[in-house]
């Protein structure tokens, strides 16, 4: 009976990151990319636990309350972003909005 | 029996969170993103950390995902359409993809991360009380500023979503 190591968790949450940061790469719909966003939050909330309850505090939990409320108010904000984007340009496809190149 | 759970909910983790930036539809992406977050709030559990589960339970897969699928639904939008990579970006992702390899390999090789033993947590009941007592006294002025933040994202949401007909007739 062995319980997951630290180093489990942690390499986890560098797999979700580092599939998030892909997913932001990769991807050319706004909507996925802010997904894939939201992926790297989570990833970050995972690495902050596993820490807490390893090092046995409560600081690390405390901090993925607050990260859970800013990630609720991003993507509120971002969301209605890309709604009035929407209704200006028809379009979401991160390749057509280049209307700041040149 | 918690190294099988973890093995479990890390691998549907992961899985459902390739099913996010592979899947070409927007609304199965939405719903790969939900298993995913389902699979890290078991983690949660098994971190035992079950306030911050039910809370990203709540909070992510309850109001955010459906969130994502209402927008989906209002702007009704294809999948990526495929045009020709460019020639930089191509060579922006192949460095970038580089990178996160490289970042892989370092950590696989090289971590030297001392491994804790478990600590021991505080029962269910003492652990909210715990909770309540940090938020209220060490982490008092995060918390007002962060309902402010609330206060200033939702004022700034009504005002990013509003349509402004009337200022437009003005001029």
């Amino acid at each position: 009976m062995i319980a997951p190591t630290l180093h489990a968790y942690l390499t986890i949450s560098a797999l979700l990151f580092a599939l998030g940061f892909l997913g932001v790469l990769i991807r050319r719909n706004t909507l996925v990319v802010f997904m894939c966003l939201e992926l790297m939050l989570v990833a970050s909330t995972l690495a902050l636990v596993a820490f807490s309850r390893f090092n046995g505090t409560m600081d690390g939990n405390v901090f993925v309350f607050f990260i859970l409320t800013v990630a609720a108010a991003e993507v509120a904000v971002g969301l209605a972003i890309i709604v009035a984007l929407f209704r200006q340009r028809r379009t979401i496809q991160v390749d057509e909005l280049n209307s700041l190149k040149n | 029996m918690a190294q099988l759970l973890f093995n479990c909910f890390a691998a549907f983790t992961v899985v459902c969170a390739a099913g996010v930036v592979l899947n070409k539809n927007v609304v199965n992406a939405a719903m790969c993103l939900l298993l995913s977050l389902v699979g890290v709030a078991g983690l949660f559990v098994a971190l035992n950390a079950y306030l911050l589960a039910f809370l990203l339970l709540l909070v992510y897969a309850g109001a955010v995902v459906a969130l994502f699928l209402f927008i989906i639904m209002l702007l009704d939008t294809k999948g990526d359409q495929q045009p020709g990579l460019k020639h930089l970006s191509l060579v922006a992702r192949i460095l970038a993809f580089a990178l996160v390899a490289g970042g892989f390999v370092s950590f696989f090789m090289r971590s030297q991360l001392p491994e804790p033993a478990l600590a021991t947590t505080p029962a269910l009941g003492a652990e909210l009380k715990l909770y309540a007592y940090q938020l209220f006294t060490t982490y008092l002025l995060p918390v007002q500023v962060l309902g402010f933040l609330l206060l200033i994202a939702m004022i700034g949401v009504i005002v990013l979503s509003k349509k402004f007909a009337a200022t437009e007739d003005a001029k």
